[in-house]
């Protein structure tokens, strides 16, 4: 009788069977690559704004603080995006005629607020509290990053869940002293192992409960 | 190929109670079992089946698709009874999967011979039964579009799975189970896969035989090879099989409930589980030898065996039912107590009485050699038992879910049109399955069966 199979059989038998695990295992680790790249968090890309905003020019040159524009990022939920009346405080005055800034004195004329687009938008099933991370010793800068030297703003940090529980875990490394909140360049200092102790206690926080469900979502 | 079929069926041989076949010669197996498949016979009857089938089939798709596209608001829980048909379901289909294993493995470690006839499609039956018993859970939450969540995979979320549900329990004990009934049964089946490889004529069935049984050669290092491995995986299926009815048992022994906080549960479902099991495997027994004529194979000793085991689970399940009802009584609490008065007299008291006729009184006929030997009595006996099962099964969710704790919570449970489409749908779809099964495969295990064969005659 003839044989059913050439050599080359083997060959393919052998394939076929390190795929069948293989394959399903590469596919995962393919599928987590690109659900935690930027393409799918989009860290790193600036987004469109109708006007070109420079946190670069009005953070690091001007030396404005973030809550001057951020106004309730110490007391609520959101930290706010500033009224056209806000930009107009100086731009009355400077740049008056600039075409740059022809959509802000349109919206001051028709009283319509400037639609700016969001940078760092979590689904609604979170809900994020500017005021609770301000006020325990996080800065803007561990989230933002240093938006003094964003021309354009981007995000710089996933905003994934594992994301958040990586410093729900462990907040020490990310504290800061009050004065340092609002500093866009402040880093951790040599020993800031023995610092985040300490800040720890300072704020009091309890990092038991701090990865619970409800404390994100409801 | 046919003559050869007929004179390898001695059909005037005199059954005799001390063989199990009446087949005189190896070769004779191979002719029998394959025949069906290789033979250019009349199929006639399992296109029939298979029409039947097909449209149950598609009304059990329909329904798991009103119940995922709508949501499980198309089924009748409510919010007592929570739990509705598709956990009766997914607890009566992992029973009916319990079996195949069963038979193939403690029945091979305790050189029980009489097995190597039924294993294969009892197997088969334990696969795809396991298989549609697996998406029942799928089917029951709420947000089903995330069952994947149940498995520890990388995750951007840093999500695992939460040990304490015992959704997740279920994940894994149907999950292991499944992959090994599917590793079981595919490797016990290669040198059969071997045999048809070898007797088919047409290239595209030797190429797909051929593929499949993965160059086995039938020699004497491949048996060497094979007996220990299989001996091996048949000592790792005893814990299994106990493991995954016992999860199950514990989702319900685990809950905080009236009628359901009982250590006997794991134990009593796995009896439970094997005894539907065999009731399933009686049916299917008698559907495969009438429909591929293999009444030389499986003869009526198997189904006296079979019997017999049934009339032993029957009476265990009685017992276990006796000691539900005495913890019920012995725990003094007033909650208990007023679920067994529900039990026998309430709402579903009809249910329960036929559900203690099926599942005890009914076997009780196998006592007597003619009833164990009549196949009309088997069949009927094995179908109550089933639907018997079935009935315990919905009841143990209706009567605790409908009669617990608070009685500002005791409601009913009205079964929609979906209840009843996915539940019997689900038979269309195991029946659609097996129909292929017998079409494709060898339904019985041809070098099992020529090894028995072969002790026989040498005898």
């Amino acid at each position: 009788m003839a044989q059913i199979f050439s050599p080359r059989a083997t060959t393919i038998a052998v394939i076929v069977l390190v795929a069948l695990v293989s394959v399903p295992v590469v596919l995962i680790a393919y599928i987590y690559q690109v659900h935690s790249s930027p393409y799918a968090t989009h860290v790193g890309i600036p987004v469109a704004q109708p006007i070109p905003f420079s946190h670069a020019h009005h953070v690091g040159d001007v030396g404005l603080d973030c809550r001057y524009c951020h106004t309730g990022v110490e007391t609520s939920a959101f930290a706010g995006l500033p009224p056209t009346s806000t930009c107009m405080t100086c731009h009355s005055q400077l740049w008056t005629n600039a075409a740059m800034l022809a959509p802000v004195r349109e919206s001051l004329a028709k009283g319509k607020p400037i639609r700016w687009n969001r940078v760092h938008d979590l689904p609604d099933y979170v809900y994020f509290d500017h005021s609770v991370h301000i006020a325990n010793g996080v800065g803007c800068s561990s989230c933002h990053g240093d938006v003094s030297k964003m021309p354009l703003t981007r995000k710089v940090k996933p905003l994934t869940m594992g994301w958040c529980l990586s410093c729900h875990e462990n907040p020490a490394p990310h504290l800061r002293p009050q004065a340092e909140i609002f500093n866009p360049h402040w880093k951790p200092g040599p020993d800031h192992e023995k610092e985040g102790r300490m800040l720890m206690a300072h704020y009091g926080i309890d990092k038991d409960h701090l990865t619970d469900c409800s404390v994100c979502h409801r | 190929m046919s003559r050869s079929l007929h004179d390898a069926t001695r059909n005037s041989f005199p059954e005799r109670a001390e063989r199990l076949t009446r087949v005189e010669s190896e070769a004779a197996v191979d002719v029998l079992v394959t025949a069906p498949l290789l033979d250019r016979r009349s199929w006639r009857r399992w296109w029939i089946g298979v029409a039947v089938a097909t449209l149950l089939t598609l009304v059990f798709v329909g329904a798991i698709a009103m119940i995922l596209g709508k949501g499980i608001g198309v089924l009748g829980n409510n919010t007592s009874i929570v739990w509705g048909y598709p956990i009766a379901n997914y607890v009566w289909w992992i029973g009916i999967g319990n079996a195949g294993t069963l038979i193939s493995s403690l029945l091979l470690l305790t050189h029980q011979r009489w097995r190597a006839a039924i294993n294969r499609f009892a197997e088969a039956m334990t696969l795809m039964a396991v298989a549609i018993a697996g998406l029942f859970p799928i089917l029951h939450m709420g947000r089903p579009e995330y069952f994947y969540w149940l498995a520890p995979y990388p995750n951007v979320m840093h999500l695992w799975p939460q040990w304490r549900s015992a959704l997740v329990w279920d994940f894994w004990a149907i999950l292991s189970y499944l992959l090994f009934s599917i590793v079981f049964w595919y490797t016990g089946l290669i040198p059969d896969l071997a045999t048809l490889r070898d007797r088919t004529l047409g290239r595209a069935g030797q190429l797909f035989y051929g593929a499949l049984s993965l160059g086995w050669r039938n020699s004497a290092r491949h048996w060497y090879a094979y007996e220990k491995y299989y001996k091996a995986m048949a000592a790792l299926a005893v814990p299994l099989v106990c493991s995954v009815h016992s999860i199950v048992g514990l989702d319900f022994a685990a809950g905080m409930m009236p009628g359901w906080q009982e250590p006997i549960f794991p134990p009593y479902f796995v009896v439970g589980a094997m005894f539907s099991g065999f009731a399933m495997v009686v049916v299917l027994a008698a559907l495969v030898r009438w429909g591929l004529k293999l009444e030389a194979l499986v003869t009526m000793n198997h189904f006296d065996a079979m019997a017999k085991l049934m009339v032993m689970g029957a009476t265990i399940m009685g017992l276990s039912y006796a000691a539900e009802w005495f913890s019920g009584w012995y725990s003094g609490r007033h909650a208990d107590h007023s679920l067994l008065a529900f039990e026998f007299v309430g709402h579903y008291a009809p249910m329960y009485w036929a559900m203690l006729f099926c599942n005890v009184m009914a076997c009780q006929i196998f006592w007597f050699r003619w009833a164990r030997r009549n196949m009309a009595v088997l069949i009927v006996v094995a179908i109550l038992v089933n639907i018997g099962m079935w009935l315990e099964r919905i009841l143990i969710v209706w009567n605790t879910l409908a009669h617990a704790y608070l009685p500002s919570m005791w409601s009913l449970f009205a079964p929609t049109i979906w209840d009843w489409a996915v539940t019997l749908g689900s038979l269309g779809f195991f029946a659609l399955m097996y129909l292929i099964f017998v079409r494709v495969f060898p339904a019985i295990s041809m070098h099992e069966v020529k090894q028995l064969v072969h002790e026989e005659v040498a005898a």
